[in-house]
């Protein structure tokens, strides 16, 4: 199979491979300086040997004719100049990846926290993966219902899509994503699906929630959980999301598996890059944040989709926490230009006691309009999905309006937008955690608001679209 | 080239994609050079002393000291020949098809691939003969390459001579010499169906031209409002998903232009393949051919290599110019401008250059201004009239304008398409703020406009730009008062700028019928708003009420009169005019 990403690749000559040095020149934050060195390349992985017997990975940052900077994925905690070992391994980081991962739980750097064994490799796969060809490449359309109608309705997700949930600290998006992993009918449907969940600096009960969801559902036997805690190292969290994703490609393209990605909290992630390049003494952009975040994090998100004469997929649905609240943060905003769209949740939906609180204006799945309509979902979807934008959008500046001059004081035609808007948030918005709406129920749920706006307003589905759906 | 392999130099350092070698005495700035066992491509970017610092085009890792640098004795080019259309390249030329079978679904380093077929034959009917005397850019021959397509073989800007030798007509391959020419000196050099040219110099013309061709693109607010002439440049900034690449994508397939260079920098790569995927599918309305025939695609996604994402826009750029040469009118889009600067920003990082503004070096002004001083239309060097016109998206941290990228640009553009959060978080697209957005080029192609499509479009664009204008200082105060409260007069210009935004500005790339309108179906749209709004304006003045006017239900048709009437029934706005004149006739009556 000469399709397969080649690690063979990157190994030299097997002379030069495991090579060993006793002690560091210095120790500088998570960077390691090995000198004397001879033969060591870019990128390979290093094992660093503490003089207590304990093991971490490392791998080269930079290498010049003596000397090696080494960036330790771990605690410097024990580390000596004298007695610290460093091995050479002469190949990139990789990871095993084999089909019996489904259903086991390991740390965020792939050791076994379940109590089983090591996993042995069907395969040793390069962590960076390497880009898909865009030839190679099968565009996503097919739709997956959710069962959440702001999501099927107007922000459709499609399989071999990557959409991350923008959070607000306090919000229940880990609530939202478990709803979509219960209902989400890809699960069941082909048979052969799992998830892999990589978890980059949360909670305990966070990791919890998402596997008791998971056990509830019964399909704990087809997970893999690579769960980094808030206490564990922030420095693995680099690693993590990259361990997971290799393990779902290996899913996805060797082993026929629709896999649902999850990554939370690709915040978290990505402070503790800011921190390793701080170290660094990296010249800074926006916000201390390095200037290469958008190119780390889509050789994070671009590992998503379908591939040509491979009948599995990779689904992302990544989360992170606006810091601040804020979407133009550099987080969600270089998130927002790599991903296929966004959830974006909101405060004061959440405050006013709606689940999901999504706010539907700022969201998108850029890959809605290939995944619906006649044959998909229905025909009038993407008109209905339009008309609803056009009019929450007004309805929420007249809601600005009316605390201003009072309701009273809006003509009769603002009233009923004011009135479309509580409908939207009340009817279509809220539903239970548990409420799995199908696709015909969310769009007649739809033309049944759309009912409260002035005939007039009805100006983005077509006439035909009314007498058929909204009643004539 | 390849057959060069002494190693010229050594390997003292690597980092990413730069690495630094011994060669700086041996090697000469943008010289392109093979690194390492797999050979990697790479380019000089800086010497100093013994140093020569080089941007590698692929993965580094695994890459040591002491591995060989091979300098290629050239500085990175692209292939000019048959064999560019409907075909898709990374970053530097290398043939994403070609990398598929070298490397498999995913792209792997070292492949050795050759930008164009060697061995595929084409046939060639040459357009001079032996005797003639020949210069650089004048057309040998030519090859019906697709049939939307000729591709004009040029004689590489440099020579000079006598031809000495023609090729038959016949079939040729990119091996066989199809020309010889002997130069003053009596020195005879062979041509071939291609060549090379290097990417980062712009290739020479014979003049400049004033862009006074509007370059159509089918979508109204662009074509009406602000206009792109051929040969000219345009940014359109915008926070992530206001629209840029699908505004991008809607020009790809609708814009009159000959051929289409599509440079995905640092973008996503289900993009590349949505257009990989539509293109062939889609007709193009001019030649009746699938749209692929006429376009080339760059494609660098954000994954791979940043220092080939640097050199995708020269790459493109200089095809563009190639095609300009061979006396065609090219539209190169870049998507996105911002990934460019930001792999320039990681290089000079890399390099430990000083930094300005956000981080981005100080040439950065000066990169970006050589970008679109390439754009332009032009006599070429053989006489004929070509042009490349630049539409470069960018994509500014935060949807903020004021930043480096977007900043910049605007020096160097004459249109500008500003991209609104707001607009398009309402779904109305293209999300194109009509007060942030200008072109110059308006009074350069009226003329134009008056001749081919309508006498009035200059004055009827005016009105709509003074309407948009006294709507948009209007929504202020209703903001803050609400429309009850406003004077009829003035509620009847908020309706009528309704009417202009909703139903002519907007437009959905996805609607079959309305995502491509040809100009003359705009103009009679155009007329149609503002005739209406002055019969409104006109009975209001006799002293009908606001009311009336807005609770006739037949201006509805106004909002749907794009996808309900087709190009080709323009009859139909005429009919439809006459009977909105008479109803609102009749309420004076
Ligand atoms: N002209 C248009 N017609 C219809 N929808 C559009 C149009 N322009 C943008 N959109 C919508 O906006 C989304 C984002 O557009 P896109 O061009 O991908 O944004 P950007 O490149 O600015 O991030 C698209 O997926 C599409 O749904
Ligand atoms: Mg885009």
């Amino acid at each position: 199979m000469n399709d397969q990403p080649k690690t063979e690749n990157r190994k030299p000559e097997t002379d030069l491979s495991g090579r060993e040095y006793l002690g560091l020149k210095s120790i500088i934050g998570p960077l390691l300086v090995v000198t004397g060195v001879r033969g060591v390349g870019f990128d390979e992985s290093v094992e660093i040997h503490a003089p207590d017997g304990s093991r971490q990975t490392g791998r080269v940052l930079a290498v010049g004719q003596d000397e090696a900077v080494i960036e330790l994925f771990g605690e410097t905690v024990g580390l000596s100049l004298q007695n610290t070992r460093v091995r050479f391994t002469g190949s990139p980081l990789t990871a095993p990846v084999s089909i019996d991962l489904l259903g086991r739980i390991m740390n965020g750097m792939g050791q076994p926290l379940d109590g089983g064994p090591l996993p042995v490799g069907e395969a040793s796969r390069d962590l960076n993966g390497q880009p898909i060809n865009p030839t190679a490449r099968t565009y996503p359309q097919e739709f997956i219902q959710t069962g959440i109608s702001a999501i099927d309705g107007m922000n459709t997700l499609v399989r071999g899509q990557k959409l991350p949930i923008f959070a607000m600290s306090g919000l229940p998006h880990h609530e939202l994503a478990a709803q979509i992993v219960r209902q989400a009918r890809l699960l069941g449907e082909e048979g052969r699906f799992a998830i892999v969940f990589a978890a980059m600096g949360v909670q305990h009960d966070v990791a919890n929630l998402f596997r008791q969801s998971f056990e509830a559902s019964g399909v704990l036997n087809n997970v893999v959980m690579f769960l980094n805690l808030a206490n564990d190292p922030a420095i693995e969290r680099l690693i993590t999301p990259r361990l997971a994703l290799t393990v779902a490609e290996f899913l996805a393209f060797d082993r026929d598996h629709h896999v649902l990605a999850i990554l939370t909290d690709m915040t978290n992630y990505c402070e503790a890059l800011r921190e390793v390049a701080s170290s660094k003494g990296e010249v800074p952009s926006r916000k201390g944040y390095p200037g290469y975040l958008y190119s780390d994090l889509a050789s994070i998100y671009e590992r998503a989709g379908k591939i040509q004469g491979r009948s599995g997929s990779i689904t992302q649905l990544p989360m992170l926490t606006m810091p601040n609240d804020d979407i133009t943060h550099p987080i969600p905003d270089l998130t927002g230009y790599i991903t296929e769209g966004q959830i974006v949740l909101d405060r004061g939906l959440h405050q006013r006691g709606i689940y999901p609180p999504i706010n539907v204006l700022p969201s998108l799945s850029r890959l809605m309009s290939d995944g619906i309509g006649a044959g998909r979902t229905r025909e009038d979807h993407s008109h209905v999905s339009s008309q609803l934008y056009a009019a929450y959008d007004r309805a929420r500046r007249i809601q600005s309006l009316a605390a201003i001059i009072g309701e009273d004081s809006l003509s009769s035609g603002d009233r009923q937008v004011l009135n479309f808007g509580r409908a939207f948030e009340e009817k279509f918005l809220r539903q239970r955690p548990e409420e799995n709406r199908s696709i015909t129920q969310t769009l007649d749920l739809a033309w049944q608001i759309l009912k409260e706006l002035p005939r007039g307003d009805l100006t983005r589905v077509t006439e035909a679209e009314i007498k058929t759906y909204g009643g004539g | 080239m390849a057959t060069m392999t002494e190693t010229t130099a050594e390997v003292i350092w690597v980092s990413g994609p730069v690495m630094r070698s011994n060669g700086g005495q041996v090697l000469s700035m943008y010289e392109m050079v093979e690194v390492g066992a797999e050979r990697l491509i790479g380019e000089v970017i800086a010497l100093d002393g013994e140093v020569a610092t080089v941007q590698i085009y692929e993965d580094t890792g695994g890459i040591r000291p002491g591995d060989p640098v091979v300098g290629q004795g050239a500085p990175l080019s692209v292939l000019i020949g048959p064999g560019l259309l409907g075909q898709i390249f990374d970053g530097i030329q290398r043939p994403l098809n070609a990398l598929r079978q070298a490397t498999g679904v995913f792209i792997g380093r070292g492949a050795q691939v050759t930008p164009l077929d060697r061995q595929k034959a084409w046939l060639f009917k040459p357009r001079l003969k032996v005797g003639d005397t020949v210069a650089g850019g004048d057309i040998l021959g030519v090859v019906p390459e697709t049939s939307a397509m000729e591709h004009r073989v040029l004689a590489p800007p440099g020579v000079a001579g006598e031809i000495v030798y023609m090729a038959e007509p016949g079939a040729y391959t990119l091996n066989d010499a199809i020309a010889r020419v002997k130069d003053a000196r009596g020195r005879e050099t062979e041509l071939f169906l291609w060549h090379r040219w290097p990417v980062r110099q712009g290739r020479p013309y014979k003049e400049r031209l004033l862009p006074t061709e509007p370059l159509i693109t089918g979508q109204r607010v662009l074509d009406a409002l602000f206009p792109l002439a051929k040969g000219g440049a345009a940014a359109i900034p915008g926070g992530f998903g206001t629209g840029k690449t699908i505004t991008q994508h809607q020009l790809s397939k609708w814009c009159e232009a000959d051929l289409i260079v599509y440079v995905g920098c640092g973008e996503r790569g289900n993009e590349m393949t949505g257009i990989l995927t539509e293109l062939p599918n889609l007709t193009d309305p001019r030649t009746g051919r699938p749209l692929m025939e006429r376009t080339i695609l760059i494609a660098n996604t954000s994954n791979m290599p940043v220092a080939a994402r640097e050199a995708s826009i020269y790459t493109g750029i200089t095809l563009a110019e190639a095609f300009r040469d061979m006396g065609y009118a090219v539209a190169l889009m870049a998507d996105s401008t911002s990934r460019w600067a930001e792999a320039l920003r990681e290089i000079s990082g890399r390099l430990e250059e000083m930094p300005a503004e956000e981080g981005f070096p100080a040439y950065l002004a000066t990169r970006l201004a050589e970008f679109y001083e390439r754009a332009g239309s032009v006599i070429t060097l053989n006489g004929s009239k070509g042009s490349v016109s630049v539409i470069g998206a960018v994509s500014p941290p935060g949807g903020d304008f004021s930043e480096p990228v977007t900043q910049q640009t605007k020096r160097f553009v004459r249109t500008f398409w500003g991209l609104d959060k707001e607009l398009a978080a309402a779904r109305y697209f293209p999300a194109i703020n009509p007060i942030d957005s200008y072109s110059e080029y308006p009074d350069l192609v009226a003329g134009w406009w008056a001749e081919h499509v309508a006498p009035g479009w200059q004055e009827m664009r005016s009105q709509a730009l003074v309407l948009l204008q006294e709507d948009y200082q209007l929504q202020r105060i209703v903001k803050i008062i609400g429309e009850e409260a406003l004077p009829d007069t003035q509620r009847l210009t908020l309706a009528a700028a309704r009417w202009l935004k909703e139903g002519f500005l907007q437009q959905s790339a996805f609607d079959p019928v309305d995502m491509f309108c040809p100009p003359a179906k705009q103009v009679k749209m155009l007329k149609l708003i503002l005739e209406t709004f002055r019969k409104a304006k006109e009975v209001m003045a006799r002293g009908v009420p606001f009311y009336q006017v807005r609770e006739l239900g037949e201006l509805g048709a106004l909002m749907r009169m794009k996808s309900a009437i087709k190009a080709d029934e323009l009859e139909r706005f005429d009919e439809l005019e006459k009977s909105l004149n008479d109803k609102l006739e009749s309420l004076a009556g």
